[in-house]
C-alpha cells in the first residue's frame, strides 16, 4: 500500500485540548537538558514577564503528537507506521507555551510528494490557546519508505 | 543580559556545548515526551528494523540542540522559530553512551525585525546529525 495522494489538503478534526502542567514542563525540560530557571522556577518566569514556567521550544511536539496519531490512523491514508521516518521538524511560535495553557491542535496535510520511491508527507499542526489565539504551528515531514 | 543584535556579526560563535547521552537519557525523554517507540530502548527491536542498535529520539537531539541558544538568549521565549532536518541517527551505546556536540553561529541578522538567525552544527562521532538546523531568536 502506498500513501494516498488525496490526503493532500485534508484537515482533521481538532484533538482534545491539552492542559500544560507545570510539572510536565519541568519534566520535559529535564529530559532535553534545559536548565534555564525560566523553564523550572515560576518566580524566575514571572520576573521575566511570563505567567508561569515556559516550556522549551520543542515541547509543542507533545501537543502535536495526538494529531500525528490521527494522520497515521486515517483509514484511507495508506501510511504504514512501520515504514515512517521523521524527516524534518519545525516549530513557529506566536508566543511561548507556558504552564496553565489549554492548547488545541488541528492537523492539516499540506503536501505529499514522491521522491525516489518514497513518499514525503508534510503535516502542519496549528496549535491555539483557550481563547482561540495562535500559539505555535508544528510542522513535520514524514518520510514513508516505499516497498523494497 | 539579552545579547545586543548590533554587536553581532554573521559567523560569530555565540554558544557551544556537549551533551553526554546515556540509555537513561533516552528512557527519561521517552517518559517526558510520550514517545515509547522501542527502537529507543531495545537493541533487539532496533536491530530487527536494520539499525545497529538503540538510537536517540530525533526530537531529543533537536530539543537539546537549541538549549545553548536559549541560554545565550537568556529566555526560552526568545526562540520564535526552530527547524531541523534529521540526517543521521545518534546511536547510544549501552555502556559508553554517546556525546552530541553543538556549535551555534550567527547565520543572519535582521535589524528591522530585531531577529538573529542562529545556525546550529550538531555532531556525533565527528559527523553532523542535523541538517538546516536554524533558530530564529528575538533580540528586541
Amino acid at each position: 500500500m502506498s500513501v494516498n495522494p488525496e490526503l493532500q489538503g485534508r484537515v482533521f478534526p481538532p484533538v482534545a485540548p491539552y492542559l500544560v502542567g507545570r510539572e510536565k514542563v519541568r519534566e520535559f525540560s529535564r529530559a532535553v537538558f534545559a536548565t534555564n530557571p525560566i523553564n523550572h522556577d515560576p518566580e524566575a518566569a514571572r520576573a521575566a514577564g511570563h505567567h508561569d514556567v515556559v516550556a522549551p521550544p520543542t515541547f509543542a511536539v507533545v501537543v502535536q503528537e495526538a494529531t500525528l496519531a490521527q494522520l497515521l490512523a486515517e483509514p484511507d491514508g495508506g501510511i504504514d507506521f512501520t515504514r515512517v521516518v521523521h524527516g524534518d521538524q519545525r516549530f513557529s511560535y506566536t508566543r511561548p507555551i507556558v504552564a496553565g495553557d489549554e492548547l488545541t491542535a488541528t492537523l492539516a496535510v499540506t503536501s505529499i510528494k514522491s521522491l525516489g520511491g518514497h513518499s514525503m508527507v508534510t503535516a502542519e499542526s496549528n496549535i491555539v490557546d483557550a481563547s482561540g489565539a495562535h500559539v505555535v504551528t508544528a510542522i513535520s515531514t514524514l518520510v514513508v519508505r516505499g516497498d523494497e | 543580559m539579552t545579547p545586543v543584535l548590533a554587536d553581532l556579526s554573521v559567523g560569530d560563535v555565540v554558544a557551544e556545548a556537549s551533551f553526554p547521552l546515556t540509555r537513561d537519557s533516552l528512557v527519561r525523554y521517552a517518559g517526558a515526551s510520550g514517545d515509547f517507540n522501542p527502537i529507543h530502548y531495545r537493541d533487539d527491536v532496533a536491530q530487527s528494523v536494520g539499525l545497529s542498535g538503540v538510537l536517540a529520539h530525533g526530537m531529543l537531539t533537536m530539543g537539546l540542540a537549541v538549549q545553548p541558544v536559549v541560554d545565550w538568549a537568556g529566555d526560552p521565549a526568545r526562540v520564535l522559530d526552530f527547524q531541523v532536518r534529521f540526517t543521521r541517527p545518534v546511536f547510544v551505546d549501552a555502556i559508553d553512551g554517546a556525546t552530541v556536540s553543538v556549535v551555534a553561529k550567527v547565520g543572519a541578522i535582521d535589524l528591522d525585525a530585531l531577529v538573529a538567525r542562529i545556525d546550529l552544527t550538531v555532531t556525533f562521532n565527528g559527523a553532523t546529525v542535523l541538517g538546516k538546523a536554524q533558530a530564529r531568536v528575538n533580540l528586541a
